[in-house]
């Protein structure tokens, strides 16, 4: 069942950095399903359209991108998928849980649970190492700090940065960065990881090693739901979605 | 209970760094806090020390001991009133004694004339001025409780027939006896030769206006031989109880005015005094201390809270993304208004921390400096200023960490 916890904790330490050829998995059971979910903002008098009317089914081991132009909704999308907000109207379920009628908290304890965010701008709070950035998520879990530890330094090597666990942010290079932060994603072991736009403050090189990255934990068993707007990246996706003003204007499988 | 546990030392780890990080900011901010808890700790030394330098002299008067006397203590208005009052004389302490043996279950036990001018003392070449000379029977041992340095008071033979010995008070010894010992010589007091048979341990002041160790005791019938006093003698009456000191001073009004022949319906014309009245004279300077001192608190701690509020607003606004990134990851609600609550609390802490430290500082100088002056430092006030410290970050702290709870993680994340 929980096979991605299996899967990165029994990798020897850095395993994820070795070749990754283009697997490809059997979707499994329904992760996440959204039905005509729209979501409005109100800027003034200015009432703007994000999403209009979307439906999306993602299953477990899906690894599905989500492109289009700016400003056509993507990130209003995941972080609607990733239960940061709530649709204007429409129904969403997360492994079968009507998502719009949990409290705050109860949509805290799915996030801290189910889902593991990486952000473009990696998001990791500057006075922290390494160590303590990717125990986040395990103190909001409750666990012990032997516990937290212990964890998060094992996933920190599985991302290749066993070298690297008391270093501040800004002595890391932004590749490392969204290790760290790939790792944090990882160590609660989500039932899907959300990245919007990983490697848009990235060179190419750097950004096309975190795709990799990306590719060894789907190989391992990871769902994962990647936002971007550049075909490079999406090429790595086996299904792409395709958003234009908040509708969904393809959605696509690929080999 | 296991997750808040740990959240909680989170977030004090997370208050830490964070004042550690911004370490000026921090102290600038935690001023009011230090003025406050100084102020309110100074206070509470003063008053304490107040009240214990008051206990202290009230023993040196006698918690047992009524003074009959013509004025009485504290100011009056209608002086006229005292002023044609008969001067008591010592006779009077006879008279009073034989009434009160023959009362059966008298509450009283013995009166005790006492006469007293100042006189200067002199030892050779050392010379003390203005020493209080006091006239006494033997019976003042009885009511008086004070320990001696060496030797004795006078005994009733030697009273009895005037001989000129005194008792020294230790300020006096010092004086004329540096570093020798002054048992069995003769000094002159007022002029006249007088053998020193004791010398009085050390008392300290009474309310820092009287020296108790600047007086000499003599035989009251030696007094009389060289001195006059204008201004009479007073009784000093030892209760048998102290606890039913009103009755015994009622019983004492009555045979007062049986010594001094009064007819019913006439004005007492003496006054029995008591250590009591100087409580009652003390209050109010002890309540002005406590309205200063805590309306300097009030204000400090006010400024203080105000400043802290604003603090934690400013930090809440700086670490708009770090509050949306942590609720990502699945801090809730709770968690976040105890980080920066925390925080609040922390300053606040050690603020007071910072003050109880100035306010032990100065108690030491003023030790240092006026050892007379009445301080006293005690556990309770660290406590009282470590739980102001905490409320003052709690209700400080409290809006804007609530306001940081219930961001919109959307709004928090898109935050630049
Ligand atoms: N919090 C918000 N308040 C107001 N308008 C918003 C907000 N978030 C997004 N929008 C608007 O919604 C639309 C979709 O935004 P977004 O989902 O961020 O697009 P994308 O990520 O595809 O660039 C844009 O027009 C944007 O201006
Ligand atoms: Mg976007």
């Amino acid at each position: 069942m929980s096979s991605s916890l299996n899967s990165v904790n029994t990798s020897s330490a850095g395993s994820l950095s070795g070749t990754a050829q283009r697997s490809y998995r059997e979707p499994g059971p329904i992760v996440i399903e959204i039905e005509e979910v729209t979501k409005l903002y109100k800027m003034g008098e200015e009432i703007v359209h994000a999403l209009r009317g979307v439906a999306l089914t993602v299953r477990r081991n899906e690894y599905l991108a989500i492109m289009g132009p700016s400003g056509s909704g993507k990130s209003t999308m995941m972080n609607m998928l990733g239960c940061l907000d709530t649709p204007t109207s429409g129904h969403y379920h997360f492994t079968g849980k009507d998502v719009s009628l949990m409290s705050d908290d109860e949509l805290a304890d799915i996030r801290n649970r189910e889902i593991g965010f990486v952000f473009q701008t990696f998001n990791l709070l500057p006075r922290s190492s390494s160590l303590q950035n990717v125990e986040l998520p395990l103190i909001y879990a409750g666990l012990s700090p032997t516990a937290r530890r212990e964890k998060a330094s094992q996933t920190l090597r599985a991302v290749g940065l066993g070298d690297r666990m008391s270093h501040k942010p800004n002595e890391l290079s932004g590749g490392q960065r969204q290790r760290v932060a790939i790792a944090r994603a990882l160590v609660n072991n989500p039932s899907i990881i959300l990245a919007d736009e990983p490697t848009g403050n990235l060179d190419s090189k750097t950004g096309e090693e975190i795709m990799q990255l990306l590719e060894e934990l789907y190989a391992l068993g990871n769902t994962i739901i990647v936002v971007t707007h550049e075909e490079d990246i999406a090429r790595h996706a086996r299904r792409i979605v395709r958003l234009r003003d908040g509708l969904i204007e393809s959605d696509l499988r690929q080999s | 209970m296991q997750r808040f546990y740990n959240e909680f030392i989170e977030s004090c780890r997370i208050a830490l760094a964070q004042i550690q990080a911004n370490k000026m900011r921090s102290v600038l901010t935690a001023l009011g806090v230090i003025i406050g808890i100084v102020a309110v700790t100074l206070m509470g030394t003063a008053i304490r020390g107040i009240d214990t330098g008051f206990q202290n002299s009230l023993a040196m008067l006698g918690e047992d001991v009524l003074y009959v006397q013509k004025w009485p203590w504290g100011p009056v208005e209608d002086w006229w009133n005292y002023n044609n009052r008969p001067n008591l004389v010592p006779a009077d302490a006879d008279k009073l004694n034989r009434i009160i043996a023959a009362t059966p279950g008298s509450l009283l036990e013995i009166a005790v004339p006492v006469v007293g001018r100042g006189s200067p003392v002199k030892f050779e070449d050392n010379k003390v001025n203005n020493v209080f000379t006091l006239g006494t029977t033997a019976d003042y041992a009885r009511i008086n409780s004070v320990e001696y340095q060496e030797g004795r008071l006078f005994n009733e033979s030697e009273a009895g027939v005037g001989r000129e010995v005194c008792v020294l008070g230790y300020d006096v010894a010092e004086a004329l006896f540096p570093g020798r010992p002054p048992l069995d010589q003769m000094v002159r007091i007022g002029g006249h030769p007088f053998l020193v048979v004791g010398v009085f341990a050390k008392q300290g002041e009474f309310l820092g206006l009287f020296s108790f160790d600047n007086q000499v005791v003599l035989p009251l019938s030696a007094f009389q031989k060289y001195f006059t006093t204008r201004r009479g003698a007073e009784l000093r009456v030892k209760a048998k109880d102290k606890n039913q000191l009103a009755a015994a001073k009622e019983e004492l009004t009555g045979a007062m005015r049986r010594v001094r022949g009064q007819l019913p319906g006439e004005r007492d014309n003496f006054n029995i005094n008591e250590q009591q009245a100087f409580k009652a004279q003390l209050e109010p300077v002890k309540s002005g201390i406590a309205i200063a001192g805590l309306f300097i608190t009030g204000l400090a701690l006010f400024v203080g809270a105000i400043g802290i509020m604003n603090i934690t607003f400013v930090s809440v606004k700086e670490r708009t993304k770090e509050i949306g990134t942590r609720k990502a990851l699945g801090a809730r609600r709770r968690s976040i208004l105890m980080q920066f609550l925390i925080e609040a609390v922390a300053i606040c802490l050690i603020g007071g921390i910072v003050g109880m430290v100035i306010s032990y500082g100065l108690f030491m100088i003023i030790q240092q400096v006026a050892p007379n002056f009445p301080v006293a430092f005690s556990p309770d006030l660290v406590a009282v200023s470590m739980l102001v410290s905490v409320i003052t970050g709690i209700v400080s702290g409290f809006l804007p960490a609530y306001g940081a709870s219930r961001l919109d993680p959307v709004v928090a994340l898109r935050y630049e």
